[in-house]
């Protein structure tokens, strides 16, 4: 599902990567292909409700496989209707339930409007996270997660309880569009480094000139919502 | 308040606000307030009807164009000229071309609709024909969905009382042809040959291309080839090819659009001779590919709206020998969600590099092209002064500045204050 630009999540995990000075096999997985062996990140983007349907029966055929990757500590980032379909179902408008994979203690509900706009979160693990929310989804969290971060302004998970996104051991969720981590290369580095110190067993990076992405992020602060 | 009173008030209103500098509805909405039934009741004299063009991109482009086949036949068109697309927008223009009794001198009107507030206009107004261009991801931010889009355009086929002219390559549009009843359909379509070029939201990234499957619908227009600037196509079984001013394999299938429309309309008393002469004069549209000259070099500005449209201007116009500047604003008219940038792949320009990054969000867009490892000469924000410094360090060269909506308006408003431009078309 690639329909709000989380395309950029992939290349800038793939850039980094290769300017750490890795070779990245970037591999996509769509219905009915057969799930890839030897995965060190897996990344999922947004799309439209019509296509959370296509997509269960599938991502419920591989729902094992996931579970076992993230309970052994792959690193993983899921936007919008993968963050949703990772979590126990999504409730639409019309009261039809999708089943999600229940990786993520979390139920989504279909709200009565979009939530849309500039959004700021304020995480412990990651500082300020910037980006673009639009979701018509309201997901609340369990006991079984922690939020990704507290929203500083924006809607958020629900627009209820202040909460943005869902942590699991390293599986990141979120609502963030933008794309999430362009502009919040610190997230992106999380991935990174979770991802070769599991491989590889340490990890030295190369400095990586993130100006743009801090200029960005200082001109994203001065829009409105 | 008597009728022909709202028309004076209102034109006295639009001659004021005319040195706004384009996009101006306000006296539209001043009318609006005064004789809500104003635009129903104008447009409902007009002997042919009215013909309503929608779709993601290419609306303001296929528009005048259709404008300028028909009046190759004859016809005196009212249209929407200045690319206000929202009602409003049609109510000013309105304003602007009706005598004072409330009367057009006009046979048909033409108008571009933004999608949402065709959906309104069309209750009011029922179009005899429409054309449907495409359903793009665009403007997320204001429609949420590329299949609400889609519906919208639904309606607008739904409430057309005579022929609506659909996209045959485009599955969203192809597909309103299912909910329609009673009225004509007409296609207009690619030839196979060119079908890579133009993948739609769901084949980037995505599902592979399912073009097979359409090809097998009949279509009124197709265009065939374009080669050094001559176009084919195949009109209602017979080829036609001429020389274009138009650039950009886009803009070429919009007018294979405007081609299908125009043969509608039109019919069998249709001159092909003088189609096909207006056809090869068209020029694009209002700040969709407007060249100025400014200290002897030319200046090309393209509107660059969303993923599809950035990608075809970046295929359809060589960087080479050109100084490229991208300015990206994030205005309610720009589209607010930064994401897009991420659809568009900017290798092509990793040879010439950018000369110039502007804009609300220049920063955006200069970590945009970092990521695609394009080197960039010089990034500032504040328009004014950046497309003077693009001007002045590159003085030496063809430019070309690839922008969203709200940065062409300022940018061609700076445009107009240097004396030293000609606009050329």
């Amino acid at each position: 599902m690639n329909i709000y630009g989380d395309w950029g999540n992939v290349l800038v995990l793939k850039r980094r990567l290769e300017w750490h000075g890795y070779t990245v096999n970037l591999l996509e997985y769509n219905q009915g292909d057969k799930f890839p062996d030897n995965v060190d990140l897996v990344i999922g983007g947004g799309g439209q409700d019509s296509g959370q349907d296509n997509i269960q029966t599938d991502l419920l055929s591989i729902s094992t496989k996931l579970h076992d990757l993230a309970n052994d500590d792959v690193p993983m980032l899921m936007i919008c209707g993968l963050y949703q379909l990772f979590g126990k179902f999504f409730k639409a408008s019309d009261g039809h339930t999708i089943e999600g994979i229940g990786l993520l203690d979390i139920e989504t509900h279909a709200g009565p409007e979009r939530l849309i706009g500039n959004i700021t979160t304020k995480s412990s693990e990651f500082g300020e996270i910037i980006g673009y929310e639009n979701h018509s989804g309201l997901t609340f969290l369990g006991q079984g997660v922690q939020p990704l971060g507290h929203v500083i302004k924006g809607a958020g998970n629900n627009g209820q309880d202040d909460t943005e996104g869902a942590r699991y051991r390293n599986v990141v969720a979120s609502y963030l569009h933008g794309s999430l981590l362009p502009k919040n290369p610190h997230l992106a580095d999380f991935l990174v480094e979770k991802a070769i110190i599991k491989k590889y067993g340490e990890f030295i990076p190369t400095v990586i000139d993130d100006r743009f992405a801090d200029l960005a992020r200082e001109a994203a602060l001065k829009r409105p919502r | 308040m008597s009728k022909p009173y709202v028309t004076l008030l209102g034109k006295a209103v639009r001659y004021i606000t005319r040195l706004r500098g384009g996009g101006s509805a306000l006296p539209g909405l001043f009318v609006e307030k005064i004789d809500p039934d104003f635009i129903k009741r104008t447009l409902s004299t007009l002997p042919q009807g009215v013909v309503v063009i929608s779709g993601t991109n290419g609306k303001t482009t296929t528009t005048k164009m259709v404008v300028e086949l028909l009046e190759s036949q004859g016809l005196k068109v009212f249209t929407n000229r200045t690319g206000s697309n929202f009602t409003r927008g049609v109510a000013a223009a309105l304003l602007g071309e009706v005598d004072n009794k409330g009367v057009i001198d006009a046979d048909i009107a033409i108008l571009e609709l933004d999608e949402a507030h065709a959906v309104s206009f069309v209750k009011n107004v029922p179009p005899r024909y429409s054309l449907l261009l495409n359903v793009m991801r665009d403007q997320l931010d204001r429609f949420g969905e590329i299949d609400a889009t889609a519906k919208m355009l639904a309606i607008i086929a739904k409430s057309t009382t005579e022929t609506v002219v659909l996209n045959r390559e485009d599955p969203r549009v192809a597909a309103i042809a299912g909910v329609l009843t009673y009225q004509k359909i007409n296609y207009f379509g690619l030839s196979p040959k060119l079908a890579h070029l133009f993948p739609n939201d769901d084949e980037m990234r995505g599902k592979s291309a399912q073009t097979g499957k359409r090809q097998t619908l009949q279509a009124g227009v197709v265009l065939e080839s374009l080669k050094e600037g001559v176009a084919s196509f195949t009109m209602d079984g017979h080829s036609v090819s001429t020389a274009l001013k138009l650039q950009g394999i886009y803009n070429v299938y919009n007018a294979a659009a405007a081609l299908a429309l125009a043969g509608v309309i039109v019919g069998e008393t249709m001159d092909k001779e003088k189609l096909v002469a207006a056809l090869a004069e068209i020029t694009p549209a209002f700040g969709r590919g407007e060249t100025v000259v400014i200290g002897g070099q030319p200046l090309e500005l393209v509107l660059v709206k969303n993923p599809s449209g950035f990608r075809l201007s970046l295929s359809s116009f060589k960087p080479e020998g050109y100084a490229t500047m991208i300015a990206i604003n994030d205005n309610y008219a720009d589209g607010r969600d930064m994401s897009w940038l991420w659809d568009v792949e900017f290798d092509s320009l990793k040879e010439a590099g950018v000369a110039e990054v502007t804009g609300m969000r220049a920063y955006d867009m200069a970590l945009r092209l970092q990521y695609d490892e394009v080197l960039i000469s010089h990034v500032e924000p504040d328009l004014t002064e950046a497309l003077r410094h693009f001007i002045t360090s590159n003085a030496d060269s063809p430019k070309r500045i690839f922008c969203t909506y709200t940065s062409m308006l300022a940018l061609r408003r700076e445009l107009s204050k240097m004396t030293e431009v000609e606009v050329i078309s």
